[in-house]
């Protein structure tokens, strides 16, 4: 997976602001993709690429279990958020609803990348690769249960 | 030598022991949706559908339970078309247990889960909803999930979950006069912080907690999820039996924490060391007490929610406006039908009406900023609710400060954040 960062270095990033409150009626992943990160950044769906990564701090997606949270970022073209923690509801929405890779990285890591930087994600290799800084980081392996669901693509196609 | 927590999930998940960091199927007992996450729930069946997958039926609709909550009454027509969405899904699977906005016993699920006493002791509970963990109250593993995650429990009516550490945080004593479980958990809030319990369990007990009410126990386990915990969950007792048999559960399996049960931590704390807490923007872990706050002037007092609009939570704010008036926009939402009566028979509206408050039906509605008196650009809300994120409860310029129902109260009368004990 190949992509640029829209970084945001903040802890907390709560559900309420990836996706507000009054949009929970809408179950259309597309129309979600249009108000994804707006309580935060009004310029998010104009600038956001298909395959870009978001980076954040701590405690990523905490807040309520609206599955509409990670809906809107994976139809907004996000391929994986890379952030210090996450919320564990926002976790396993993201893996068990295939739309996105939420990767662990260290407080490193985390300070090198900055906004814009073009990375390149091989979770085979447990690895990133920052192209434009030209340097390599290692990343923990998912856990198994979490690895075997996101190789299968999703909880519904995982045969336990 | 199991807590409670791992005793539940191990009878659930057909194991005699469990430990902390086990990932397990567990069977699920009782599963819950409301008008935003059963629309979720049928949109990712859709989905399956579309990739192919036969789905006829429900693995056990009995134990499948529905709640119409966040945008009722209807906020505009994609709202009301949900509740059309969420209706057909019903009939068509054979759920019996759909709490209708307008045809009797409805309101907020989480508190529908312990006034109809639709989760018991010992039970593994999921609801599409992060504050399920409520109903941890009731003695039960109780955790929010996302759509995928519920519609999953529906076909299969089991779930994966890592067994969570628990963290173990006993009241000494009882809550002094003027002091509520909110106070206590915002109190929590702030010495751990909002991700002081992510994947963890917080267990609560103690003398302090033997001596409190069930509602205020359950403003307890709802907001570990403001402290990220995967569940809240308290130990059964005598009270615990009395109040689920008022509401006629009297046949349950109780489960409970060996003596030489392992907690990752212990937080002790002295009740009445405790004052009046408040939450500021933008966090529930920005605590100070609220006499720190007495110079902030308020647009609004919203008395509301699963955490905030419980009959016990009324009565404390009728003590405070009986024969006084409120200086503030001030709305009262009780959280459920059957709290509302209860509170018309006992005459609280009529102190709340006095006292020139608005009282409106059970929703969800302001406390998620979706509708029903949401909050304009700079305006500031005291709240009994939850959350204080920015825009949560209106314009992303708002704000929300976050206190139990008597401070709420005393700050409705004053205009400014108020400590009860400070109310001439």
């Amino acid at each position: 997976m190949k992509g640029s960062v829209i970084k945001y270095e903040q802890d907390n990033i709560d559900t309420d602001v990836i996706l507000p409150g009054p949009y929970l009626k809408i179950h259309d992943y597309d129309e979600l993709a249009k108000h994804a990160m707006e309580g935060l950044d009004k310029d998010f769906h104009k600038k956001v690429k298909p395959g870009d990564f978001i980076v954040a701090g701590r405690n990523f997606g905490c807040g309520s279990s609206r599955e509409h949270a990670p809906i809107a970022l994976s139809s907004s073209g996000i391929k994986a958020v890379l952030a210090l923690s996450f919320a564990r509801i926002f976790y396993r929405n993201a893996v068990d609803g295939a739309f996105l890779l939420p990767i662990e990285i260290d407080e490193n890591v985390y300070k090198d990348i900055s906004d814009g930087d073009s990375l390149e994600i091989d979770t085979a290799k447990n690895e990133i690769k920052n192209l434009t800084k030209n340097k390599t980081y290692k990343i923990k392996p998912f856990p198994d249960l979490i690895g075997k669901i996101i190789a299968a693509g999703g909880l519904f196609n995982y045969k336990p | 030598m199991l807590n409670i927590t791992e005793k539940i999930l191990a009878r659930a998940s057909g194991k005699s022991k469990v430990s902390p960091g086990d990932v397990v199927f567990v069977n699920v007992d009782k599963v819950m949706v409301h008008d935003v996450s059963g629309p979720g729930v049928i949109a990712v069946f859709e989905k399956l559908r579309k990739s192919g997958m036969k789905i006829e039926k429900l693995w056990d609709p009995d134990k499948v339970w529905v709640a119409e909550d966040h945008f009722v009454p209807a906020a505009d027509k994609i709202s009301a078309q949900n509740v059309v969405l969420l209706t057909n899904f019903t009939k068509q699977f054979g759920i019996k247990k759909h709490f209708k906005y307008g045809m009797g016993q409805y309101g907020i699920c989480h508190t529908l889960s312990h006034e109809e006493a639709m989760v018991l002791p010992g039970e593994v509970y999921v609801g599409g909803d992060s504050h399920t963990n409520t109903t941890g109250a009731l003695g039960a593993f109780a955790a929010g999930l996302g759509h995928t995650d519920v519609a999953y429990v529906m076909l299969n009516g089991k779930i994966w979950f890592k067994i969570p550490e628990t963290l173990y945080f006993k009241l000494n004593g009882k809550l002094p006069d003027y002091v509520m479980a909110k106070d206590f958990i915002l109190k929590i809030i702030g010495d751990i912080g909002t991700d002081g319990a992510a994947y963890n369990t917080m267990q609560f007990g103690g003398t302090g907690i033997s001596e409190m009410s069930v509602e205020e126990r359950l403003t307890l386990t709802n907001m570990s999820t403001e402290a990220g915990a995967k569940s809240g969950i308290i130990e059964p007792d005598q009270k615990l039996r009395d109040y689920l048999a008022a509401r006629g559960a009297t046949k349950y399996n109780e489960v409970h924490g060996d003596a030489d049960a392992q907690y990752k931590k212990v937080y002790e704390y002295e009740a009445s060391e405790l004052e009046p807490i408040v939450a500021k923007p933008f966090s529930p872990e920005n605590t100070v007490v609220a006499r720190e706050l007495s110079s902030i002037d308020l647009d609004k007092a919203y008395i509301g929610s699963c955490t905030g609009a419980k009959l016990e939570d009324l009565r404390a704010v009728a003590k405070i406006l009986k024969g006084r008036t409120v200086k503030i926009r001030t709305e009262i939402l009780p959280a459920a039908i059957s709290i509302f009566r209860k509170a018309m028979d006992e005459g609280l509206l009529k102190i709340f009406m006095d006292a020139g408050v608005v009282v409106g039906p059970p929703t969800c509605g302001a406390c998620c900023g979706a509708h029903m008196g949401v909050l304009a650009k700079d305006e500031v809300c005291i709240s009994t609710t939850n959350r204080n994120f920015p825009g949560r409860m209106g314009h992303i310029e708002s704000k929300t400060y976050l206190a139990s129902p008597l401070v709420t109260a005393a700050s409705a009368v004053t205009g400014k954040i108020t400590d009860p004990r400070d109310l001439k």
